[in-house]
């Protein structure tokens, strides 16, 4: 039985376009349809222009009567986290401080997007400004996983993956700090992409922490993530950090790219705290690679325990710095009762920001505050080098290091209100945006409860043609990604 | 009690380039509110910076020009404070890794007159560092208004060594640096228009006494002649503070050059913690050899090189070189002239650049470009009078008319007729007349009191109504007196 | 080197230009405490002779010509604005 169009892969809609068996336009309007059905129940769009949306749509169907198609995302509505610009959209980071808030520009990856033809479609949720693993902490609404909607689906990239999952995109954007877009997919059964540090721009990504953020695909299968990094990644000379690399067309060469790999398993990934259902489904995804002659070899990466510490630190200091500009002077929500510039920043800061938001900017003030900078944020970027290091040296060894995702599957909304309870969960991603490096976040089965589960593959700086072969030598017998949630 | 001042200064210099230090949109003064903006300059969320080059280039050239260490390698680190013109509420900027570090810059002050030279010094300099500057707060009655049109032009900051000890230094050092950044190109340091800005730290202790005292920080120095009142003021009132048994505060003042009084600053209620930080947006600049030396050769002679270099090659006076140098452009056209005019007549090109020439553009409120007078036409009437073609007493007329009509004094001496055409027969006439009239005169000259040819002269001048050529008649003199 | 880390919420708060409730500053003392206390184990890594790391790859001089491109229109620039008035942005009075 084939799919609705609203749950097909890119690579099979691209064709679907091509040998017009379906239009642009009706696939954009059977997105709409299916958005307007599951979204009072999911809650994973902060707005979404139809009109727009449809406008870019007929464009497309327009382009490709023409002959003048722009390549395989042309026609496909993707759907952006409401971190990244768009022009004449708005742009709020789930954050009441940025309500109303109408980006004059596009981030360099919306540019890139629209050049390869795909339409840019809706407004994404997200815990405020990306800080947050449940995307409880959107200042508009919670989102709910739509495999069970008790449950949250994960963050910051939450309704990201959560719009996905639910048909209401065929790929979606997120971004990852400390596994933003990968702990969501694997709350949500799709695979999610963070690339290698400086592959893709942030030009036009609303900032958390400046040198962990990146900006990667969420997507059904890693074919689809390799067509949507393809066309985002690149050097750009907006940013300063984007890596002046060559990009190479990632669909074909991951394919081109053959095993058996050395897979790496980090001792330290898989201790205490590791719910057994997602250990049990991890350790199967490594017998398969063993199955296919791939050599599994235990790592060690000693300073894992150090991660978070060090995330934390160096995350919300430069956090604390990002968001010094939204004061309501220029833009942004001014509070209405200060007499006077200075309370015009207490009160609109304290009425425009979340208490995560603000939990972190204080703390972060604090770790670069006068007499602690040593003690703090230079230690943990030391402690950062070692964690690279870590890294570095077991991919002397090993080709790429396959860990699980998180802890745990996805809780319940309300779950957890412990702010470092929470943050001891990202213990198996935020180590990969401190040392830089690219990981995929893989669907790799269901708990007994019917819960997505997510492996995470971590591969070498700039080499994610081989990070998605190997994630595809899984994936192609493991389509987990297919089983959709019912709705 | 003798108290000595010991004064610091931090200086700001706009950076002449067309684009801001991290945005590329352009640098300029005098457009419309919020004309020169874009989402980086806003900083809009999302928006990242990118380094400006030129900035770069400036600020080392800066350094090579003043003699600092260029730091092989340097970053960018945040200052976080919030003020409403600081787009961010956090300043890029250099904190412990500045570009530049050392140095110093020479200085002359004022001598014993006005045509003697003072003695000169030079101001050791902690260091040179990158930044960005802010917008503009307009106080209206009830609000204040931002302008973000400067917010992101590129600045040096220069940090002297406290180091001065009078008013007379600081507005020396001041006054040398401004110059230095002219001569290189750096900025126009136009201090109405804020490109260059000054604050200083100020303190007083005994005469004798190492130990620093307690310092002021004066800030709002906006013209050269307020920073030299506005220190002056400010030692003054510390004396008056001390003899008092008052104490000084360590505190910031803002200088009123209008009222020429001082107040102090509200002390912001919040302490300041800038939390500097490495700038996670910017990559570090690696300063290596071949770029270092590329920009060594884009260097200007320095004033007061060049000042000595006029002594040497051209033998001017003190007098004529304090006018030329601090314009560096005058001093071209001054080469280009005395260049022209050939040996030996410098000086007296020299003298009509800063006699004539500046009085003429004064005169019509031209710049040197807007001026008719080419420095070839300077060349060739200094070589009119030399020669005794033109009188220099008829000179002035034609240079007034060359600048009025661009033209080169010859063809206006031809058309007026005032070229010095005396017949020899006449003048021996004259000479010998003189000479003959005048027997006391003769015996000293004869006697050996060379002066004594001087007596003949007048009568000569007398006879040909001032159109006889000085040097002719000298000659002439000479010749005659010799035979008898 | 043993002292608990005791943060100054009151201060911090006020470099960070937030107001906090009473409430919040109680809560924010306690979490923050909470994670200060786990951010201790830095203290047992030995550091020395690490540089810190502070960009993923180290590249330098990433530059632009000085060539300046468009202006952001002036309607732009002030439609995200709270106030404005002039062509500029208006705030409460600033009292150096």
């Amino acid at each position: 039985m084939t799919p609705p169009h609203y749950f097909c892969t890119i690579a099979s809609l691209s064709d679907a376009l091509r040998v017009g068996k379906v239009s642009s336009l009706q696939l954009m309007r059977e997105v709409i349809a299916r958005t307007r059905e599951v979204e009072p129940r999911v809650g994973a769009f902060n707005s979404f222009d139809e009109e727009d949306a449809l406008a870019q749509a007929s464009a497309s169907d327009l382009r490709r009567a023409e002959g003048r198609t722009l390549g395989l995302l042309d026609g496909i509505p993707i759907g952006l986290k409401d971190v990244i610009a768009v022009e004449g959209q708005p742009l709020t980071a789930s954050s009441r401080m940025l309500a109303n808030f109408v980006s004059p520009y596009d981030a360099t990856v919306t540019r890139k997007l629209k050049a390869a033809g795909a339409i840019c479609w809706g407004r994404l949720n997200l815990d405020e400004f990306a800080m947050g693993s449940s995307t409880e902490n959107s200042a508009f609404k919670p989102t709910y996983n739509p495999y069970n909607l008790e449950c949250v689906p994960g963050g910051s990239s939450g309704g990201s993956a959560a719009a996905l999952a639910a048909g209401c995109a065929i790929a979606t954007l997120g971004s990852d700090t400390g596994g933003s877009i990968r702990q969501p997919a694997s709350f949500c059964n799709v695979v999610g992409l963070k690339p290698t540090y400086g592959l893709v721009s942030r030009y036009g990504l609303v900032a958390f922490a400046s040198s962990l953020d990146q900006i990667g695909p969420m997507t059904r299968t890693l074919e689809d993530a390799a067509i949507v990094l393809g066309a985002i990644a690149g050097h750009d000379r907006n940013d300063s950090t984007s890596y002046p690399a060559q990009v190479p067309d990632y669909r074909s060469a991951m394919t081109a790219i053959r095993g058996p790999w050395r897979i790496g398993i980090p001792r330290e990934y898989f201790g205490e705290g590791l719910d057994p259902e997602v250990e049990s489904a991890v350790q199967s995804a490594i017998a398969h690679y063993r199955k296919l002659g791939c050599e599994i070899r235990t790592v060690s990466l000693p300073h894992t325990q150090y991660g978070i510490a060090a995330y934390y630190i160096i995350a919300t200091a430069e956090c604390s710095s990002n968001l010094a500009r939204f004061d309501g002077v220029r833009y942004g929500h001014r509070s209405i009762e200060a007499k006077d510039v200075n309370e015009l920043y207490f009160k609109s800061r304290a009425e425009g920001f979340g208490q995560e938001v603000k939990r972190r900017i204080v703390l972060g003030t604090y770790v670069l505050s006068s007499g602690y900078y040593d003690a703090y944020y230079l230690r943990a970027q030391k402690v950062r080098a070692l964690i690279r290091n870590d890294f570095l040296a077991a991919y002397r060894d090993v080709d790429a290091i396959l860990t699980p995702v998180a802890p745990t599957p996805a809780f319940r909304h309300g779950a957890k209100k412990d702010p470092l309870e929470l943050y001891l969960s990202d213990i198996y991603t935020i180590g990969v945006n401190l040392a830089g490096l690219p990981a995929v976040s893989i669907p790799c089965g269901f708990t007994s409860a019917g819960l997505p589960m997510g492996m995470q593959l971590v591969g070498q700086p700039f080499r994610e043609a081989e990070l998605l072969a190997i994630g595809r030598a899984y994936e192609r017998e493991h389509p987990w990604a297919e089983r959709h949630p019912s709705l | 009690m003798q108290y000595e001042a010991v004064i610091g200064l931090e200086v700001h210099v706009q950076i002449r380039t067309e684009s801001k230090i991290f945005a590329r949109v352009r640098t300029g003064y005098g457009f419309e509110p919020n004309t020169l903006t874009d989402p980086v300059v806003l900083a809009l969320p999302g928006v990242l910076p990118v380094m400006n080059k030129a900035a770069l280039d400036a600020v080392i050239k800066a350094g090579l020009m003043l003699g600092c260490r260029i730091a092989p390698v340097c970053k960018w680190d945040r200052k976080n404070y919030f003020y409403p013109d600081s787009p961010k509420n956090y300043q890029i900027s250099q904190y412990d890794q500045p570009i530049c570090s050392g140095g110093s810059v020479e200085i002359e002050l004022p001598g014993a007159a006005r045509n003697l030279m003072g003695e000169h010094r030079r101001i050791p300099l902690t260091r040179i560092h990158l930044e960005e500057d802010v917008g503009k707060l307009n106080h209206a009655a009830g609000d204040s208004l931002i302008d973000f049109n400067r917010a992101g032009t590129p600045l040096m900051e220069i940090v002297s060594e406290p180091a001065m000890h009078s008013p007379d230094e600081a507005f020396a050092y001041l006054t040398a640096l401004r110059t230095v950044m002219i001569y290189a190109g750096i900025s126009d340091c136009d201090m109405e228009k804020g490109q260059l800005r000054c604050d200083a730290n100020i303190s007083i202790r005994p005469k004798g006494e190492q130990k620093l005292g307690t310092k002021v920080e004066l800030k709002n120095l906006n013209s050269i002649s307020f920073v030299r009142d506005g220190i002056s003021h400010e030692i003054k009132r510390q004396i008056a503070l001390l003899s008092s048994g008052g104490k000084i505060s360590q505190e910031t003042r803002d200088y009123d050059g209008m009222t020429g009084t001082s107040q102090a600053l509200r002390s912001k209620e919040m302490a300041h913690d800038y939390r500097y930080f490495p700038d996670p947006d910017l990559m570090p600049v690696k300063v290596d050899d071949a770029w270092k030396d590329q920009l060594q050769a884009e260097c200007a002679e320095l004033p007061f090189e060049k000042q000595r270099r006029f002594f040497e090659q051209y033998r001017l006076p003190y007098t004529i070189t304090s006018v030329l140098i601090p314009d560096r452009g005058l001093c071209d056209y001054f080469e280009k002239a005395a260049g022209h005019a050939g040996e030996g007549r410098a000086q007296a090109v020299g003298n009509w650049i800063v006699n004539d020439l500046l009085r003429e553009m004064n005169v019509q409120k031209q710049s040197l470009a807007e001026s008719k007078v080419r420095p070839e036409h300077i060349a060739e009437l200094v070589k009119l009078i030399d020669e005794g073609t033109l009188l220099s007493n008829l000179a002035k007329d034609v240079f007034v008319e060359m600048a009025a009509t661009g033209m080169p004094p010859a063809p206006i001496i031809e058309a007026r007729g005032l070229k010095a055409t005396t017949s020899v027969d006449e003048l021996e006439r004259w000479c010998r007349e003189a000479i003959q009239s005048n027997a006391k005169s003769l015996a000293d000259f004869k006697a050996g009191k060379d002066s004594a040819i001087n007596a003949f002269k007048g009568p000569v001048m007398k006879a040909a109504k001032g159109k006889a050529n000085p040097k002719l008649v000298d000659e002439t003199l000479r010749r005659l007196l010799a035979q008898m | 080197m043993s002292s608990e880390p005791n943060i100054n919420i009151e201060h911090v708060a006020t470099l960070a230009r937030i107001a906090l409730t009473d409430d919040e500053k109680r809560v924010f003392a306690s979490q923050l405490g909470d994670v200060l206390a786990y951010i201790e184990k830095l203290k047992e890594v030995d550091v020395s002779g690490v540089e810190p790391m502070a960009h993923a790859f180290p590249v330098f001089n990433v530059w632009a010509d000085d060539v300046p491109g468009p202006a952001l229109p002036v309607e732009a620039v002030l439609r995200n604005a709270p106030a404005s008035r002039d062509n500029m942005i208006s705030v409460p009075k600033v009292v150096e």
